[in-house]
């Protein structure tokens, strides 16, 4: 256990490509913060740096009051769940979980009785003696759980462990690694690029774009006040309507702003709303439709109940205090 | 391509019978002569079916060989060449697999010009450089012995460069969870990189040792005392009989007994190989 902090932390690599830049997050103990932002927005690489795979160019990365910088992986005391599992293919699940272990001159039978209890934990019991080939994507996902889980770590290091996972069995997983951090109350870093992965796992979100951070909060804080255009675009689904204030300048009160966000879902149909919208396609979830349109050359979503009337052309007006307005030029909130 | 055509089946099972023939028949003739008393060859045709003197030609080869030729018995140029080969082979999976674990692991400066030192020894075989690398090894007082026989041989550009391809293809996650794990260099070879190569270690090891064992030139040059004869290089000097006519009987059963090791290697570690070659699984 243990809490950690990132001060100023950049990576530079050589040949002067800055993947990320002037980091600050502090992680109390026993947090759960997930890293989110599309592909190439170096929140892998920040994870890495956190682990020591990585060096650190620029900043401190401390863990438990502890400057890590130059400290190598074994003795930073993370454990490490990687995308493709990273399981050890010629030794079996049990052999797996003990090689950290082993590696750390633990004795024998508290080895085993770490096994044992990462094991019952996870539900892997049964696999113990198998090889990894021998499991299938999930009891894999399970195992490399288990190999963090035994070392008792101060802190879990997560890099997309479910993107290979099929749609139903992330759901799961998703749900079972949330239980799982409550319950050990490990600190835990998490890296995806899923916004709804990030929305419920997180107790904080930290959003990232071009190796900067946009955004720090709890899921609903982001979700309710997203810091900038780029935040309000990524977290959320459907995601927000972000329309050129130039487009809908009777929209009342939104004079100063360049960009204006509404969620779909604080969309509805209304015979005198301020917004028209001539309607292009529609998608059946089920329980609601997704109407698409545009206005003025701007798209729009809208969320309506599944049982909605439609035509070509809606009237829409959107719920009290719903509009979100961004700044021009700089695509930051204004309040 | 799955096709049921009677003809086409008949056509394929022609070729591959023509195939095991040619392969097979000159093997036979080998070992039909083998099996003859001496005096069957001097009609000058060659008997087809084996003769009385299987035993009587293959004791006498392995148990006191032919002193006029001034070999060794057989199993004492067996004994020698199989631990030629097996230095060869064993030697050079070892040296070929650290050097490969230390271009592909380590980033030290002068790393790709080591690497391409080391691929352009291919184009240097012992052949090429046989002058120089006689006199090294005379220089080093190993003519006439086991190191001798194998050191020159053992340095290897193209087993390098297999291990550093099948390194490569150990995902880079499995390097950073062991380190992760708490294992060292050393110990990251050892518990991972070792195990994981087992397959190429075998398929790399029945080449090699076929290739140690059929050494031909580099034995007839450093050794000069019959301890030390391979019997490759032993069944040259067998039918180089020069005060008389070879004696084929005994030559052919010398090159039977010869190509026995490698037949054994082969078929004894076939599924490995197979594996080593084909498999893909990491």
């Amino acid at each position: 256990m243990a809490s950690i902090t990132l001060e100023n932390v950049g990576k530079v690599y050589t040949g002067g490509t800055r993947a990320v830049g002037g980091v600050n997050i502090d992680i109390a103990d026993g947090e759960f913060i997930v890293l989110v932002g599309p592909s190439g927005c170096g929140k892998s690489t920040l994870l890495r740096m956190v682990a020591g795979l990585e060096s650190i160019s620029e900043g401190e990365v401390k863990i438990g009051n502890r400057v890590v910088n130059n400290i190598e992986p074994a003795d930073r005391d993370i454990a490490m769940v990687f995308q493709n599992y990273a399981l050890y293919p010629h030794m079996s699940v049990r052999q797996n979980l003990a090689y950290g272990l082993k590696n750390r001159n633990t004795p024998k039978p508290e080895i085993e009785k770490r096994v044992a209890e990462a094991a019952e934990i996870l539900q892997i019991g049964p696999y113990l003696d198998r090889k990894p080939r021998a499991l299938s994507g999930g009891q894999r996902q399970r195992v490399a759980m288990g190999r963090a889980i035994v070392r008792e770590p101060a802190a879990f290091l997560f890099d997309e462990p479910l993107s290979n996972l099929d749609a139903k069995l992330r759901v799961t997983m998703r749900l079972e690694i949330k239980e799982l951090q409550k319950r050990l109350g490990t600190t835990s870093l998490y890296v995806t690029h899923d916004q709804l992965e990030a929305m419920t796992l997180a107790d904080r979100l930290v959003v990232l774009s071009a190796g900067q951070i946009e955004q720090i909060g709890t899921p609903l804080e982001v979700y309710r006040k997203p810091a900038s255009t780029f935040v309000a675009g990524f977290i959320g689904s459907p995601a927000m309507n972000l329309i050129d204030a130039k487009a809908v300048p009777h929209l009342p009160g939104t004079a100063h702003a360049g960009t204006i966000g509404i969620r779909p879902e604080d969309l509805s149909v209304a015979a005198d709303g301020p917004i028209e919208i001539s309607v292009t396609a529609v998608e059946e979830l089920g329980a609601q439709r997704l109407v698409h349109g545009h206005t003025q050359g701007e798209r729009v979503t809208v969320a309506l109940p599944s049982d909605s009337e439609l035509s070509d052309n809606l009237r829409l007006a959107y719920r009290p205090g719903a509009l979100h307005l961004f700044h021009r030029e700089t695509g930051k909130r204004i309040d | 391509m799955i096709e049921n055509r009677p003809g086409l089946d008949f056509l394929a099972h022609l070729v591959l019978i023509l195939g095991v023939a040619i392969v097979a028949l000159p093997v036979w003739i080998a070992f039909v002569a083998s099996t003859h008393p001496p005096s069957a060859f001097v009609s000058g045709t060659i008997p087809m079916l084996p003769g009385p003197d299987l035993i009587t030609n293959y004791s006498r080869m392995l148990g006191s060989g032919v002193s006029s030729s001034g070999t060794p018995p057989v199993s004492t140029m067996m004994m020698n060449s199989l631990i030629m080969a097996l230095m060869i082979a064993i030697g050079k999976i070892a040296i070929s697999m650290t050097s490969a674990f230390a271009i592909v692991y380590f980033r030290f400066p002068f790393r790709n010009l080591a690497f391409w030192c080391i691929f352009i020894t291919m184009m240097l075989p012992v052949e090429v450089r046989i002058v120089p690398t006689f006199k090294v090894v005379a220089d080093l007082g190993m003519l006439n012995s086991y190191w001798g026989l194998s050191v020159p041989l053992i340095a290897s550009a193209t087993a390098t460069f297999l291990f550093r391809q099948v390194f490569l293809t150990i995902p880079d996650e499995l390097t950073e969870a062991a380190r992760i794990d708490g294992a060292g260099p050393m110990k990251f070879f050892r518990d991972i990189l070792l195990p994981l190569s087992r397959t190429n270690m075998a398929a790399l090891f029945v080449i090699l040792f076929i290739y140690g064992w059929n050494q031909y030139l580099w034995p007839l040059l450093v050794t000069t005392s019959s301890d030390y004869y391979t019997i490759v290089a032993g069944i040259k000097r067998l039918a180089d009989a020069v005060d008389g006519v070879p004696q084929w009987h005994l030559v052919m059963a010398t090159a039977m007994l010869a190509m026995l090791p490698p037949v054994a290697v082969v078929i004894g570690m076939q599924r490995l190989f197979v594996k080593g070659l084909v498999d893909t699984e990491k």
